[in-house]
């Protein structure tokens, strides 16, 4: 049972990574915007956090730095999208390629650095529980935080006026514009919340999972969280069974090897990214469902003129 | 204050200055960069654009540099003007580097003319078939490319890993993870003495012609640029929307493919856990530079090539470290996104509006 409960435990740990990007650019598509540069922005966050915790020595106040740093350079995008009219696409990819680049250039010097990081909680008593224990009171505290941010989300969105407005953009711009809702405005806002998500899924990798800065470190994770807005058919609550599954399959990399499985390394990690391939065409096979539940200006670009 | 206006008409020539505006911004913050991290802007100008140049050896790997460049993002081009966003070039690359590869170490000793163009058809049918994954998912499953083909890479660089870590490991190699080197008649010949420069640049101009001519001259080029332009009338007019993804899918997987064994049998010449330092994406920003137009593409190859080179001069004459060569290629794209406004807009300066509350007609 206590076996069971580590296992647990240790998914909820490799899942929150995805959790905080996914959430983000669910609420970033929600307002009608398709920012693929989550990749890049989960690596500046990383790496920013990684260089705040190692010369201040706060692995929160890297959090918080790694936040603004993925809500800085969604800003970049937000600048090309929403007031340039750019395609949202080319600058998605453009803002990843800039993210890595950005973050292996400033990265450098911290590759072997060893910081103080976040660790799980250990209350006493409580975390000493048998099997609850550990299953209730042993997480990372960024784990009980995005769980938080999951909830809070999910209230926004459905029980407020505000979460509402957001939605009514993501589905008409220009019915929103009619009635005087700042459409931009509101887009800039969806947007870099995302983008602060994405850098505290980077920061949670940098100074609480791994700890540690290598370069291109998230490995994919933003491009899986953006499958896994697909996967989650815009619903935050699905956001987190989706996560916890692939933290689940990330995991079993490590698990193989613990149990002494002798395959190679490589057949194990490849196992996360087919899992998103094959997950992804099962959900999108229903072309309709996916029309009828992603937002009907996700990807176009609103202009008040045109 | 200033006002976006929607032009009548997209501008032509705002479609042309905007790579010039974006290669100018891109050096002007390259200036502000190098002033802030202490180093002189001029010396850093110096080792970034001038001293790879100043060699024959160093005009040989500008162009040796640009070929898989110009190669891949004139596939990728093709599908983009169709909507379709492959973004696993590097993956497409990397699979047509093994199968090619496959082929010279399978035949090691073999001496025959025949090797080379069979090599260099299996490295296309090994990017054709990776980009094919992709586009049979989304015309079965109408599952998204662009995270399909970007899953895709992660897959063939493991794959590719695997291999040189096992199975193909050269068994004298000291345990390095990377095969055997290849024979003579599984390597391109080389154009120009002194140089590593290689029959690759030939044949992807000649690739680049073919894709110019395709897209410009071809029934199916011209349904392929309908069905990005204006999808709803490709629909009306009957362009199959899935030989469209089809096309520019395995068109952009062929190219990749073969840039992929134009590496390993060029400037490589044995298999290592890296088949290319990320061309496949460095090349969807040629791509765009390049306006998805092949002499446009050809031009911007040579830009993106004198961007990898300078990291690598910085890195020897500066002490910066190359990773500013990514660096300099994301704030290129930015750039270019950001001048391509006035592609469909103007700028305006907006007057107050004057307010008027009289009504016509009353005083």
């Amino acid at each position: 049972m206590d076996q069971l409960a580590q296992l647990i435990v240790l998914t909820l740990a490799a899942g929150t990574p995805l959790v905080y990007p996914a959430l983000g650019e669910l609420v970033a598509e929600k307002s009608g915007v398709l920012n693929l540069g989550v990749e890049g922005m989960m690596l500046a966050g990383a790496v920013t956090s990684f260089i705040v915790a190692a010369t201040t020595h706060s692995a929160w106040l890297g959090v918080a730095a790694g936040m603004a740093a993925g809500a800085a350079l969604s800003l970049i995008f937000g600048v090309l999208t929403l007031s340039l009219m750019a395609n949202q696409v080319a600058s998605g990819l453009a803002l990843s390629l800039f993210g890595i680049g950005l973050s292996a250039f400033v990265g450098l010097d911290y590759v072997s650095v060893v910081i103080e990081p976040i660790t799980p909680v250990d209350l006493p008593v409580l975390t000493n529980l048998p099997v609850v224990g550990k299953l209730l009171f042993g997480h990372n505290p960024l784990v009980y935080l995005s769980i938080v941010l999951l909830m809070a989300i999910q209230w926004f969105l459905y029980r407020t006026r505000a979460g509402l407005i957001v939605r009514a953009v993501g589905e008409s711009p220009q019915s929103a514009h009619a009635i005087g809702f700042p459409v931009a405005r509101i887009r800039y806002c969806a947007v870099m919340f995302g983008g602060a998500c994405a850098g505290m899924g980077g920061a949670y990798m940098a100074v609480a999972y791994t700890p540690l800065w290598v370069e291109g470190m998230t490995a994919g994770r933003g491009w899986i969280a953006l499958a896994l807005v697909v996967f989650a058919a815009w619903k935050p609550w699905r956001i987190l069974a989706g996560a916890y599954l692939f933290g689940g399959v990330t995991l079993a990399q490590f698990q193989a090897q613990g149990i002494g499985v002798d395959i190679p390394s490589q057949y194990l990690s490849m196992l996360p990214y087919l899992a998103t391939i094959v997950v992804l065409a099962i959900i999108s096979r229903d072309a309709a469902a996916i029309r009828l539940n992603a937002p009907a200006s996700l990807g176009k670009p609103f202009h008040p003129d045109t | 204050m200033l006002k976006l206006e929607p032009r009548p008409e997209p501008s032509r020539v705002a479609g042309w200055l905007s790579p010039l505006l974006a290669a100018a911004a891109t050096v002007v913050v390259g200036f502000i960069l190098f002033t802030i991290l202490g180093k002189d802007p001029w010396l850093a100008f110096h080792a970034f654009f001038i001293k790879p140049l100043a060699t024959q050896y160093g005009v040989g790997e500008l162009l040796l540099k640009a070929t898989p460049l110009m190669l891949i993002a004139v596939g990728l081009a093709a599908g983009y003007r169709a909507n379709v966003w492959n973004i696993g070039a590097e993956g497409q690359l990397t699979m047509g580097a093994i199968f090619g590869g496959g082929i010279a170490l399978y035949f090691q000793e073999s001496a025959s003319p025949l090797l080379l163009p069979a090599m260099l058809l299996a490295g296309v049918a090994g990017g054709m078939l990776w980009a094919a994954i992709p586009a049979f998912l989304r015309t079965r499953f109408n599952a998204n490319e662009i995270l399909t083909s970007l899953m895709l890479v992660y897959v063939a660089t493991l794959t590719l890993s695997l291999l040189v870590h096992g199975a193909w490991r050269d068994p004298e190699g000291f345990n390095f993870p990377q095969s055997r080197m290849f024979g003579d008649a599984a390597l391109l010949p080389i154009l120009v003495p002194e140089t590593r420069l290689n029959v690759g640049l030939p044949l992807a101009l000649a690739v680049v012609a073919m894709a110019w001519l395709f897209m410009r001259r071809s029934l199916a080029g011209f349904q392929m640029r309908v069905a990005g332009l204006a999808p709803a009338a490709a629909i009306y007019a009957g362009i199959s929307s899935r030989r469209t993804i089809w096309l520019g899918m395995l068109i952009g997987g062929a190219c990749a493919g073969l840039a992929g064994i134009g590496e390993v049998a060029g400037p490589l010449g044995q298999l290592l856990p890296s088949a290319s330092p990320g061309y496949g994406f460095a090349a969807i920003i040629v791509a765009f530079v390049g306006r998805l137009h092949p002499p446009g593409i050809v031009l911007a190859s040579l830009l993106m090539s004198l961007l990898y080179l300078g990291g690598e001069s910085a890195q020897v004459n500066l002490a910066l470290p190359s990773a500013v060569t990514g660096l300099f290629q994301g704030t290129l794209l930015f750039f270019l996104l950001a001048a391509d406004v006035f592609i469909h807009y103007s700028l305006r300066v907006a007057r107050v509006p004057v307010r008027s509350t009289r009504l016509p007609g009353l005083r």
